[in-house]
């Protein structure tokens, strides 16, 4: 569904990405860990299209993505949250996922000038539903700003979730939690799934990673040194010394 | 009394002209420019109802439609500067646009006098009001009936999906364009939008004082455009109005006495504001507690 094919970006003299290649099949979980500067968030913003690739190209659903603005990539099925929440602080959670409740797909139902000045019932319903699917129904009408920061965590994917995407682009939604809080990111990354969904989860805690990916990728300097599934990772060597800080002969 | 209707046009008018920046400034693009579309729209109209004898309403409407269609064509060029370039932006259009009327020369003779923009001179004998009868009163209503038409629109576009959206543009261009926001068409429309409102009132406003005059179209009024929204509150439509009460009324006819260092006063007032009031005197937090304490009173 979504092929990398050997990306490099460099800002400056730094290479930030150096001739990746991943590709993750419709309906996977796909983790991408890495120490810190392997380029795993320069992968996201290259895939939403926040900077282009110096080499390379990204092939989205048979179509290259290249020269595509971040909004278009939006409306083609591309989500994303983000490392450091960024959420719309003076709104409300109910208008954070209405301004994100944008897809092409409501065309059909809605004429475009209500999607932007009417309220239908079939949005009420599918925000309602969004709400109660992120713990979030008794919150609806307060600030963003004004949420704990699990709670924040939640609406940064069930906004992401809005735009109603076939790929979620999760950057480290689990920096900062507590064991209940990754337990209940498991199994809502799990219930996306279901929904059909494939996502690619970008992660430094192991436990999420290991627990709830199907396939991973390893990345060091920018580029992939290691693909399997969690179990064939855990075991390979090289990743084990680049990254997971332990070897067999410890 | 009509000492009392001037005061409260003056309010109608830049309560208008407030607005029109306040769409703008949500979308987070400090804009000097709105000056400059109140200038085409007030010299227009005036164009149209003394030279061309048009009735008073499609003169006004067509003003504003010029106006409009100079704020869209402005629009993407402000695009690519951000910040304070985009203040500077701003204001060297608004200027351009002043020094275009203050040499615009349109001479008409009729009914053996001369009418219309004289250059330097300004455009005055902009009587389309006398000449047809209307009393003070009568203009007073009429001006306003417009600018409640426009508060109304903007308070209700506020709470419709379009206002949510402008927030957010201007909260966070970065998330705004991930959920699939398109950052040229929302700023560019803001664009428009404020320069409809501002040429609008620009129309009115040349009926209303008869005469123009290119001192009334400086960076001054500029700022006093986007002082309006700022100081008001950016998340509702009645703070601008009040900030419009509170500078046109109180600061600068009640304090008139007070003569020069009514600038010094005013300098004071926005430094005081800013810190203890950043988000305006309507902000979110104001709106919520003054609901809380009339639930309280019931």
């Amino acid at each position: 569904m979504l092929k990398i094919k050997s990306i490099s970006k460099h800002f400056g003299g730094v290479k930030a990405l150096n001739g990746l290649d991943l590709e993750v099949e419709e309906g996977v979980i796909y983790g991408v860990i890495g120490p810190n500067g392997s380029g795993k968030s320069t992968l996201i913003n290259v895939i939403c299209g926040i900077f282009p690739p110096n080499k390379g190209d990204v092939i989205f659903q048979g179509q290259s993505l290249s020269g595509k603005p971040t909004h278009q990539r939006s409306k083609t099925g591309i989500a994303r949250t983000f490392q450091n929440i960024r959420l719309f602080p003076s709104l409300t959670v109910w208008q954070n996922l209405w301004v994100a409740r944008n897809s092409v797909e409501d065309i059909n139902t809605e004429s475009r000038f209500y999607r932007w000045f009417g309220k239908s019932n079939i949005v009420k319903k599918e925000i309602k539903e969004m709400l109660e699917f992120s713990n979030l129904e008794n919150r609806a009408d307060e600030l963003a700003s004004s949420l704990a920061f699990g709670e924040q965590r939640r609406l940064e994917l069930a906004r992401a979730v809005a735009t109603k995407p076939r790929i979620l682009l999760l950057d480290e939604p689990a920096a900062g939690m507590n064991k209940d809080e990754i337990r209940d990111l498991d199994s809502r990354i799990r219930n996306l799934q279901l929904q059909g969904i494939t996502i690619i989860l970008i992660e430094h805690v192991m436990e999420l990673v290991m627990g709830v990916t199907d396939r991973i990728a390893v990345l060091n300097f920018g580029s992939k040194i290691a693909e399997g599934n969690p179990q064939e990772i855990q075991k390979n060597e090289a990743v084990q010394e680049a990254y997971l800080g332990y070897s067999e002969d410890d | 009394m009509d000492f009392y209707l001037n005061l409260i046009n003056t309010i109608g008018i830049h309560t208008m002209l407030g607005l029109s920046a306040y769409l703008l400034l949500q979308t987070g693009q400090l804009s000097l420019a709105q000056a400059g579309f109140f200038a085409v729209g007030a010299y227009t109209a005036a164009i149209l109802t003394v030279i061309f004898q048009w009735n008073i309403i499609p003169a006004v409407l067509a003003a504003m439609l010029l106006a409009g269609f100079l704020a869209f064509l402005v629009g993407f060029p402000a695009l690519r500067v951000k910040g304070l370039m985009l203040v500077v932006a701003t204001i060297a259009f608004s200027e351009f646009v002043r020094m275009f009327f203050y040499n615009l020369k349109w001479r008409v003779t009729r009914d053996g006098e001369e009418i219309g923009p004289d250059g330097t001179m300004g455009f005055a004998e902009i009587r389309y009001f006398s000449d047809n009868g209307w009393s003070n009163l009568d203009v007073t209503l009429f001006l306003w009936t417009f600018v409640i038409i426009i508060m109304v629109v903007v308070w209700w576009s506020d709470n419709t999906r379009a206002g949510a959206v402008l927030r957010a543009v201007g909260e966070d261009e970065l998330a705004a364009s991930s959920v699939g926001i398109n950052l040229t068409i929302i700023k560019v429309s803001a664009m428009t939008v404020g320069g409809f409102i501002a040429g609008l009132s620009g129309g009115l406003y040349a009926h209303q004082v008869t005469s123009l005059d290119h001192h009334s179209f400086t960076v001054l009024l500029g700022t006093f455009a986007i002082a309006y929204p700022i100081l008001g509150g950016l998340s509702n439509v009645f703070g601008t109005l009040v900030a419009v009460i509170f500078i046109q009324g109180l600061l600068v006819e009640g304090l008139r006495f007070i003569g020069d260092w009514r600038m010094i006063l005013f300098g004071l007032l926005i430094v005081l504001a800013m810190n203890f009031k950043p988000l305006g005197l309507f902000d979110k937090q104001t709106v919520s507690m003054v609901k809380r304490a009339m639930r309280l009173k019931t």
